[in-house]
């Protein structure tokens, strides 16, 4: 029975293009998955990943230490009465203090969390399965994550970090935004693929 | 210099001053309500609590250019609202002041956090109340007092 079938498709030309599309798919992928790395570089970068925990409280700094006097992440992740994100963090940064800004400053959902509970970065393929599940970001398929990367306002802020509380420029991201956007493109073209571990 | 028209206590008030400055000096300077305390300068204490557009704010972050049309109320004010008024009387009830200096940003975090729930327990009474410091220690009565309000 196989064998029959592989007659007739050696007859209609299939076996040729299936082997040929076989290179040509794994190409595709590697691209993606090296697409997927640099994206990666970004995503685990302090000025992205403090705001993605998996716990009830933002990190600060490039030590990614807890977020001082105890800022809670609150029901909607925006802080709670009294004290929630806007208490403190304006639409954009106060360079003269130190207090960074930018529209609608809040964490990621728990669902977005890149890290573990022990505040530990995730692995690259765990992150990447976060990232495409749609169940888990917002419903964004690829468009709508390369809208995301390419031109969030608050995504956009890890380029525009400011000045911390000494003065000093924050440090940015390993990719510039317009390098990460092109490294998004090329990884969702690829359709996306995810490290195996 | 710009000239801003600002809601203040339900008032208009019209400020001119570089956009750069900080709400926080728009009322002690400009406007003299010296209600509203000058601690650490980098919304690191709270003492400079106001609410803006209902949102308990540290004044001294917040660029007069950013304001806008949101309301301003400051703790001049804040015994014209019902909440406001419960949580003062508690205070006074509660003894809660030593030296007094932090109190205003003190309780215009907690009508902020009693606003939006009634039954504040412990643990949601320190989250909301956590950025604002108290040198002398009175955090405990502060927490009685809010509990207080909240029956009021």
């Amino acid at each position: 029975m196989g064998l029959a079938v592989f007659a007739l498709l050696l007859s209609l030309g299939a076996v040729g293009s299936f082997a040929q599309q076989i290179p040509a798919r794994n190409a595709r992928r590697a691209e993606g998955l090296a697409a997927w790395q640099q994206v990666h570089s970004v995503l685990i970068h302090p000025r992205c990943i403090n705001c993605h925990t998996a716990v009830d409280y933002p990190q600060q700094g490039d030590t990614r230490r807890r977020h001082f006097a105890n800022v809670v992440r609150g029901p909607n992740d925006n802080g709670v009465p009294g004290l929630q994100c806007a208490t403190c963090h304006q639409e954009s940064n106060a360079n003269s203090t130190g207090v960074p800004g930018s529209r609608n400053w809040h964490l990621a959902p728990l669902s977005m969390a890149w890290q573990d509970r022990n505040d530990q970065p995730l692995s690259s393929a765990a992150i990447c399965r976060a990232v495409t599940d749609r169940s888990k970001n917002h419903n964004m398929d690829g468009p709508a994550l390369l809208k995301h990367n390419a031109a969030d306002t608050l995504v956009g802020w890890a380029w525009e970090p400011g000045r911390n509380i000494h003065g000093s420029p924050r440090t940015l991201p390993p990719l510039s935004r317009a390098e990460f956007a092109e490294a998004t493109r090329h990884w969702v073209e690829a359709g996306m693929p995810c490290p195996e571990r | 210099m710009a000239t801003y028209e600002l809601t203040v206590n339900g008032q208009q008030r019209s400020v001119t001053a570089d956009p750069g400055t900080p709400l926080l000096w728009i009322l002690r300077d400009e406007l003299k309500m010296t209600g509203t305390k000058y601690g650490c300068g980098i919304a690191a204490c709270g003492a400079c609590t106001v609410h803006l557009g209902g949102v308990a704010t540290r004044s001294c972050v917040v660029p007069v250019a950013m304001i806008g049309d949101r309301p301003i109320v400051t703790i001049e004010a804040i015994s014209q609202d019902p909440v406001g008024r419960a949580v003062q009387d508690a205070w006074v009830s509660h003894d809660v002041v030593q030296c007094g200096y932090c109190q205003s940003g003190q309780i215009m975090s907690a009508v902020a956090l009693l606003k939006s729930n009634r039954k504040p327990t412990d643990k949601t009474i320190e989250e909301s109340m956590g950025g604002n410091i108290c040198r002398c220690g009175t955090y405990v009565r502060i927490r009685e007092a809010i509990k207080m309000a909240a029956q009021l």
